[in-house]
């Protein structure tokens, strides 16, 4: 754990951006920049920021090795169910026509969840390598 | 205006390159890397690719220089140093590269509209994609929506490559005389 001061506080008053931002990339991806994939990144750079200024002990309160390797392969899991629910609404593989009554919020919604399992993915799978790393320095 | 962001920015990137070639320091290696991927966020941005610009700002020059840096704890930080001048590498780079060049005078000027890539399924995605789709940012309509079989495909290989190197690192460790040092890291 550091024992600046300077870096502990600035670590706590920048977090709640860090993650906000990643909700901002992850939900507004269908307007601007971004999506499961930035947003995973962003997350995963809340946790190792975490990590770095009040060691790993913290980081596991915070996410746990458990939760977070159990991320890695959900999300792959949400993803590949999404297409596989669009089957049985009579569709192909990953279309998402007919998960709702308008095929724009069926889209909407299809593509939310995609963007989820993205981002369940990618930030579960960049922690668990950098708690990988850190354990083996250890 | 642009041409002459354009041109600091490929400057500077030629420059950070040869850094890189000449920094022996790998600790050294790895910021100047992150450098790098910086200013090619910078080339997307000026290129109004602002989701590839995100995607290199946060993952090429944020977490894979975290990643690199915690590998080189499990490492030494000096290169190895080369016992002796070796002219293979370097042939092989000039004539792949001079390959590339050379491919690269066939190809359509840059940024024509009608280039054959411009020509195939953009054409669908710019006019339909909001009809369609009803996603503003195309990118999302393309990633997520007509081509999510490939999407699908990306988060495996994250998934795959993350259990991969999970799997090595957690395996068990074959105990080196002095390796075993105590760092106070929590």
């Amino acid at each position: 754990m550091s024992h600046d001061v300077i870096l502990r506080i600035g670590t706590k008053l920048i977090l709640p951006f860090i993650l906000l931002f990643a909700l901002y990339v992850q939900f507004h991806g269908d307007y601007g920049p971004g999506g499961g994939f930035q947003a995973g990144v962003i997350v995963a750079a809340a946790v190792i920021l975490v990590t770095i200024t009040f060691g790993l002990r913290t980081a596991r309160r915070i996410a746990p090795r458990a939760v977070v390797e159990r991320m890695v392969p959900l999300g792959v899991f949400i993803f590949a169910a999404t297409g596989i629910v669009s089957l049985f609404t009579g569709r192909n593989y990953l279309d998402y026509s007919n998960f709702a009554h308008d095929p724009l919020d069926a889209h909407f919604i299809g593509i939310f969840a995609v963007e989820a399992g993205v981002l369940v993915t990618v930030a579960g799978t960049m922690i668990a390598l950098f708690y990988a790393f850190i354990e083996r320095g250890r | 205006m642009e041409a002459l962001i354009n041109m600091a920015l490929l400057t500077l990137l030629a420059a950070v390159t040869i850094a890189i070639v000449r920094q022996h320091n790998l600790v050294g290696v790895v910021i100047l890397a992150s450098i790098y991927s910086f200013l090619m966020a910078g080339v997307m941005l000026v290129l109004d690719a602002v989701d590839v610009a995100l995607t290199e700002a946060s993952v090429g020059a944020a977490i894979s220089t975290i990643m690199l840096l915690a590998a080189l704890n499990l490492t030494k930080t000096r290169e190895y140093p080369l016992k002796h001048a070796n002219l293979v590498p370097l042939l092989l780079s000039l004539v792949v590269g001079a390959g590339l060049i050379w491919g690269s005078l066939v190809l359509p000027p840059f940024g024509v509209a009608d280039a054959p890539i411009h020509r195939h399924v953009a054409p669908r995605y710019i006019t339909q994609s909001m009809g369609e789709i009803g996603v503003p940012n195309m990118v999302t309509a393309v990633l997520a929506d007509y081509r999510g079989y490939d999407t699908l495909g990306e988060t495996t290989v994250i998934f795959v490559a993350g259990i991969g190197v999970m799997l090595l690192l957690r395996g068990r460790r074959r105990r080196e005389p002095g390796a075993g040092k105590a760092e106070d890291r929590s």
